[in-house]
């Protein structure tokens, strides 16, 4: 596929704009794409290099400019019902339309997710207020535990036993949550 | 307008107190990426989409106060001319992207520009929260905090295996990126910085020039991030930054030292150069005012110029900038009429500290 500025370099960049609420495929080659600011962000810019050199890595781009320029529709893309973004869409611009993608193309992003991320798949961090529900505690929960066993190695014995003192309240509330969730 | 004010306006207040180890950590940045749960990214979403979302933010949010952070001010990005969308991008207070995304763009930003919320950008809300010196694990408290106020109006995108979910699959989990500004001169001088660089980046973080584009940093301003955002919590990916930058601190004084003690007849003459250079020139292009005011930055730290403040290096560098020039000549500048201008600036902000 040729860059659709220059019309000379091969386009290595493609991405997927919404110009007056229609979805627009951009083609370009690296050179064209710097000039038309299509990203000038550095963090963007790095991210966006990253995922395009290596990181994304299914469809080595000889094979794709050796199918005369008609771009596949696998028979079997994933399709998102949400926004309609296909996995192949996703491949090429890097960028998910809605929250639906993550479900939709579940079964295909693990393997991404752990090139990105240093082959972790799995959200260790915060949890929203509202969503939670004892997820917020179960996680507090773990933080008190690891706490507890960090002040037994240290043998702070007294500061140890306030935070089993802490753990025993926290683990009825939890479980008087969960009860109350069976009613 | 008259320096003293303009200088007002360009630097954020934050900016000008000391934090912890700000002789070399200029400043400690918290980012979290948010999306509505219910609204398609803006990658995809169609104008009016982008529009109800906006709409939304201006009447939940405008001219609110949490804590610390008074009066947030929504600005639409199409009310901005060219060169007041520099400025902020300039400020740091929003990005170069959002800054071209003028129809559905927005922003928050609080009276101490401390914090700011760019709405529309590649995520609905993107929080930036900025600490002076290195203070990571106190803006992610207060970044937290600041999420968790916003979070009583908004439903986030959020998945219990893979976190807060991200346009980008480089920022889904945490939606995260923590970041700490520094000024590594002797580093860079004795090119030991390179070196180290690899290492960083196998941690996990990365380093580039803040100023200037690919290898070159102006200024000798560097960005430590962290690029792992799934898999660890925020509090244990501040803790390996912080890890790394304390290390880097410890090399730069040390490369310092050396340079002290190894050629200081050398080194004082560069930095008393630049100095000549800043309080003298009459046309100056943004690599050479750059340099000079990393040497002259040098010469306060290490106490050989005194009487002027250390907060020259990121003031001036903000401020001699080509949109803040523009801002300040009221009108579109060449690029030689804007190295003109930065020599003026330059010279009569260093009367100011006299
Ligand atoms: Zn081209
Ligand atoms: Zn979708």
């Amino acid at each position: 596929m040729e860059c659709q500025e220059c019309h000379k370099r091969p386009a290595t960049i493609h991405l997927t704009q919404v110009i007056h609420g229609k979805k627009m495929q951009i083609n370009v080659c690296e050179e064209c794409a710097k000039l038309k600011g299509y990203f000038t962000y550095p963090e963007e810019a790095y991210t966006l290099h990253n995922l395009l050199t290596g990181l994304f890595n299914f469809d080595s781009p000889k094979m794709e400019s050796g199918t005369n320029n008609t771009p596949i529709q696998h028979r079997n893309d994933l399709q998102c019902p949400t926004c309609e973004l296909t996995f192949s869409q996703f491949k090429r611009s890097g960028k998910f339309g809605c929250a639906t993608c993550y479900d939709a193309f579940s079964s295909q992003l693990d393997p991404i997710l752990r090139r990105v991320h240093s082959g972790n798949t799995k959200h260790a961090g915060k949890i929203p207020k509202r969503k939670g529900g004892n997820l917020h505690l179960k996680k507090q929960m773990e933080d008190y535990r690891n706490q507890l066993k960090t002040l037994i190695e240290e043998e702070a014995f007294e500061q140890a036993a306030k935070v089993r003192d802490q753990i025993k309240a926290l683990d009825a509330q939890i479980r008087e949550e969960e009860a109350g969730d069976d009613k | 307008m008259t320096l003293k004010d303009f200088m007002n306006e360009a630097i954020s207040p934050w900016m000008r107190e000391n934090g912890p180890d700000s002789d070399i950590v200029l400043s400690s940045r918290i980012r979290l990426a948010r999306n509505f749960a219910d609204a398609v990214f803006p990658t995809v979403a169609t104008e009016e989409e982008l529009e109800e979302i906006k709409a939304f933010f201006k009447s939940s949010y405008d001219q609110q106060s949490f804590d610390d952070y008074q009066d947030l001010e929504f600005i639409s990005i199409q009310d901005l001319s060219t060169i007041e969308r520099r400025v902020l991008v300039e400020k740091h207070l929003i990005s170069p992207l959002l800054a071209k995304n003028t129809q559905a763009g927005a922003t928050l930003i609080s009276s101490n520009e401390q914090v700011s919320v760019m709405v529309n950008e590649e995520d609905h809300i993107r929080i930036q929260l900025y600490y002076p010196g290195l203070q990571l694990a106190k803006a992610l408290k207060k970044a937290f905090a600041f999420d968790d106020w916003l979070e009583t109006k908004v439903n986030y995108a959020f998945d219990e295996t893979k976190g807060y979910l991200t346009s980008c699959p480089t920022n889904v989990g945490t939606g995260m990126r923590a970041s700490v500004m520094m000024h590594l001169p002797a580093l860079a001088l004795t090119k030991q910085l390179n070196r180290m660089i690899p290492a960083i980046n196998q941690l996990g973080l990365v380093v580039r020039g803040i100023y200037g584009e690919g290898s070159e940093a102006l200024g000798n301003l560097f960005q430590i991030s962290n690029q792992i955002t799934l898999g660890k919590s925020e509090e244990d990916i501040i803790s390996d930054l912080q890890g790394v930058v304390q290390q880097l601190i410890e090399h730069e004084r040390h490369a310092r030292e050396r340079l002290m003690q190894q050629s200081p007849t050398k080194l004082a003459d560069r930095i008393y150069r630049s100095l000549g250079v800043l309080e003298y020139s009459r046309i100056m292009e943004s690599k050479e005012a750059a340099n000079c005011l990393s040497d002259v930055r040098l010469g306060i730290d290490l106490d050989m110029i005194k009487n002027i403040s250390c907060t020259i290096l990121h003031e001036l560098m903000v401020l001699t900038q080509p949109g803040f020039l523009q801002h300040y000549a009221q009108k579109a500048l060449t690029a030689n009429e804007r190295d003109v201008l930065r020599a003026t600036l330059i010279r009569e902000r260093l009367q100011l500290e006299k």
